[in-house]
């Protein structure tokens, strides 16, 4: 962010007017934002706080829309450095703030791997640059991800990291995993387990189940999951530290999770919009864009999942926004990398949740922002006085049909393509200012 | 008359209707096979492309003769000899062949969906000969043709598919077609070599072999692939004979007019004995020629010559 613009942020007054403000937990209904200085100032209707004599005022009608806090996901890839071809930084943040995302969590599977505080600065740097989305970047477990010898995790954390993880490559070593806990306990932050016994996996590329037998793929099973989460939940439970399931994908994970929390483990879990949203029959006709890990699983699945939200065993929705080349997902489906894009359909197919009837708006939100906020120690996810002016303005109603071509990421793999979808961003604010204009 | 799709993707996919029409039309190509002159000049002019990106004699060769018999013109392409090894993907390897004006392109590749993902892109037809796992669907129909000859239909026969299943193409597609036309399928095999939710196409599952052959009228034996020996698939090849192999004595279990099928190569001793194998029963020898009738059926009704 330039000189210029940080001095706009400083002088600017911006007013939503006309919308209805869901922060979760703290506002639902008509209000007008006042942000002044990049931070939320006033939140109410009407406001006490007159603007009429502030020229330099930009006013934003929000009629008929949601205004919320901008959106928070705890789990993305941004591919930079190394895999450029694939997406940068730049258009990582571009493609979040027009799905609403306000402040993004990018893995350490990069090359090199972000085991080191180097690579921290640079993912830090380049998000300031593109001046869009906040980039908060997860540190590596091991160095290199190797699974094998812990990575300065003090120096990660002093750079900047907000977690670590081995999302890409899980820790298959349980007494390493069992160390990286301990170790990272001294610096606060959560442990991220990508939850894969990658013996288990046995080169699978899709759901083992009724599917997988009829098209004659290698399948991974349920249980390829369930081992290490349960592996990990007995070691939250020996070591007393935080750890975070990344992306749950089935029925008995969901069970393993909500026998733990009734114990008071410190673990927290979250769920990717398309394991909620569709089924392994997606992966018929070997579309390479419906091959993600871990994979889509089964209606039961999809239904513990759902309910995993309404009751709170998954606290939070995250998108593992996974770009990869078109060439790479035009390969036979045993060949194509995992990986689907998310930012820019996350919100709409949350928002299939409340059509639905499964969760209210207000519940929907609160696992788009204030609960992953929370889970991170984020300074964000909120419209309170104070605040950091990270908004999204949404019209929750609004149909329309997934482009992939018209994605602001590098990469168009999602099997959403074509797909009409209720939700649609209108605009999205970082520190007050519009970083995203969709009207 | 000819089939609806202008691939041969899958055996699932055909209706009862065109698989009857491909049985009737290599019956009567198989006379070819018997004359002087083994050639009609039915596909003479087309070019068709055997694109095989896994190792086969018997396939390839069978595919070669039958295209050859109907006058067409032949390329075998294998991988090793080509650009792939330069990094080529499969499709791109596809479109220059159907740039050279292929008619009709079979492939073999070790990919489940290769097939499928491949006809996507192309305007020739694609005959799937083994796409991984998935299916061999010409395999299961040269199979079906020889169950008929043999023994007048399908419908209400007992037929046991012994071996792979998990990893078997021919396994896949047998299933399918001979649970679409009435027969009782059932499958045997060491529980690690039999895929989740089996039952679900529509196969018995048995673990003990005897059990099994108890009145059948067909026994398929798939081959061992030992590749797959020690991984937790069977310990050894002697364990897997000691259990699985078809002997003299196992087979007087079956129906007294049992036939033995075997889509080839055979590891004689270790799924099938040597007296078995050169028995009357055997009709492995019948498979083969069928096998190329019921390709130059399928050539000739995809070719738009019928």
């Amino acid at each position: 962010m330039n000189e210029a613009s940080s001095k706009q942020t400083l002088i600017r007054t911006v007013c939503i007017q006309g919308g209805i403000v869901i922060d979760p937990g703290h506002v639902n209904g008509r209000a007008d934002v006042l942000i002044k200085n990049g931070k939320i100032v006033e939140v109410g209707y009407p406001l006490k706080q007159s603007i009429i004599q502030d020229a330099t005022a930009v006013i934003l009608d929000a009629s008929g829309w949601i205004v919320a806090p901008g959106l928070v996901d705890l789990h993305c890839h941004l591919r930079e450095p190394g895999f450029e071809y694939k997406e940068t930084i730049a258009t990582g943040s571009a493609s979040a703030v027009a799905g609403g995302f306000t402040s993004i969590c990018c893995m350490p599977n990069t090359q090199p791997v972000n085991d080191n505080q180097a690579i921290t600065h640079f993912m830090l740097t380049k998000g300031q640059e593109a001046g869009k989305a906040r980039v908060f970047p997860i540190g590596a477990i091991t160095k290199n991800s190797d699974g094998e010898e812990l990575a300065n995790i003090g120096e990660l954390v002093g750079a900047g990291c907000v977690a670590i993880s081995d999302d890409g490559r899980p820790v298959m070593n349980s007494l390493v995993m069992r160390r990286a806990l301990e170790y990272a306990k001294a610096f606060g932050v959560p442990v991220v387990d990508h939850c894969e016994d990658l013996h288990l996996t046995d080169g699978g590329c899709m759901n083992e189940g009724v599917v997988s037998t009829e098209l004659g793929m290698p399948g991974i099973p349920d249980a390829s999951e369930e081992v290490m989460v349960a592996r990990n939940l007995a070691l939250a439970d020996l070591t007393g530290v935080h750890v975070h399931l990344a992306h749950l994908s089935t029925a008995r994970s969901v069970e393993l999770v909500r026998h733990a929390k009734s114990q008071g483990l410190p673990v927290s879990a979250e769920v990717c919009p398309h394991h909620f949203s569709i089924s392994e029959e997606a992966v018929r006709g070997y579309q390479a864009n419906a091959k993600m890990n871990p994979p889509l699983r089964t209606n039961e699945d999809m239904l513990a999942l759902k309910q995993g939200l309404v009751d709170g065993t998954i606290d939070v929705i995250a998108t593992d926004h996974a770009p990869h080349a078109v060439q790479e997902k035009q390969l036979e489906f045993d060949s194509a990398p995992f990986g689907i894009v998310g930012f820019e359909t996350a919100l709409p197919l949350t928002l299939q949740l409340v059509h639905d009837g499964v969760l209210s708006l207000e519940q929907a939100l609160d696992k788009l922002t204030r609960a992953p906020a929370q889970l991170f120690h984020l300074p964000v996810g909120s419209l309170s006085p104070g605040s950091l002016a990270d908004v999204v303005i949404f019209a929750p109603e609004e149909e329309w049909v997934v482009d992939p071509e018209q994605f602001q990421s590098k990469s168009r793999n999602t099997p959403f393509g074509g797909m009409s979808v209720k939700g649609k961003v209108k605009m999205t604010l970082v520190d007050g200012r519009l970083v995203y204009d969709a009207r | 008359m000819g089939l609806k799709g202008k691939d041969l993707l899958t055996i699932t996919d055909l209706s009862v209707e065109e698989i009857e029409l491909i049985l009737t039309t290599a019956e009567s190509l198989k006379e070819v096979g018997g004359r002087d002159i083994k050639k009609v000049p039915a596909l003479r002019g087309k070019t068709v492309v055997n694109l095989f990106f896994e190792p086969s004699t018997r396939t390839r060769t069978s595919f070669e003769l039958a295209a050859k018999r109907l006058s067409a013109d032949v390329i075998n392409f294998s991988p090793s000899t080509s650009s792939v090894v330069k990094g080529e993907t499969l499709i791109d390897t596809a479109r220059n062949i159907e740039a050279m004006q292929a008619d009709i392109i079979v492939l073999r590749h070790s990919s489940p969906g290769a097939a499928e993902h491949l006809a996507r892109f192309v305007q020739s037809s694609v005959i799937n000969a083994g796409d991984g796992w998935h299916e061999h669907p010409t395999q299961a129909l040269l199979d079906l043709y020889t169950i008929k000859e043999r023994k007048g239909k399908v419908e209400g026969l007992t037929i046991v598919i012994v071996g792979d299943v998990a990893h078997s193409r021919v396994a896949r597609s047998n299933i399918a077609v001979l649970t679409k036309l009435g027969a009782e399928v059932r499958v045997v095999a060491p529980p690690t070599m039999l895929p989740l939710f089996v039952e679900r196409l529509g196969a018995r599952v048995f673990y003990r072999f005897e059990d099994a052959l108890i009145g059948a009228d067909a026994i398929m034996m798939l081959r061992l692939q030992r590749e797959r020996l020690g991984r937790a698939l069977p310990p050894s090849m002697r364990e897997y004979a000691k259990l699985f192999c078809l002997t003299s004595e196992r087979l007087k279990l079956a129906k007294p007019e049992a036939i033995v099928m075997h889509p080839g190569p055979l590891n004689r001793g270790i799924e099938i004995s040597p007296a078995v194998a050169d028995s009357p029963a055997a009709v492995i020898l019948d498979q083969v020629t069928n096998g190329v009738s019921v390709r130059m059926a399928l050539m000739y009704l995809l070719s738009g010559a019928a």
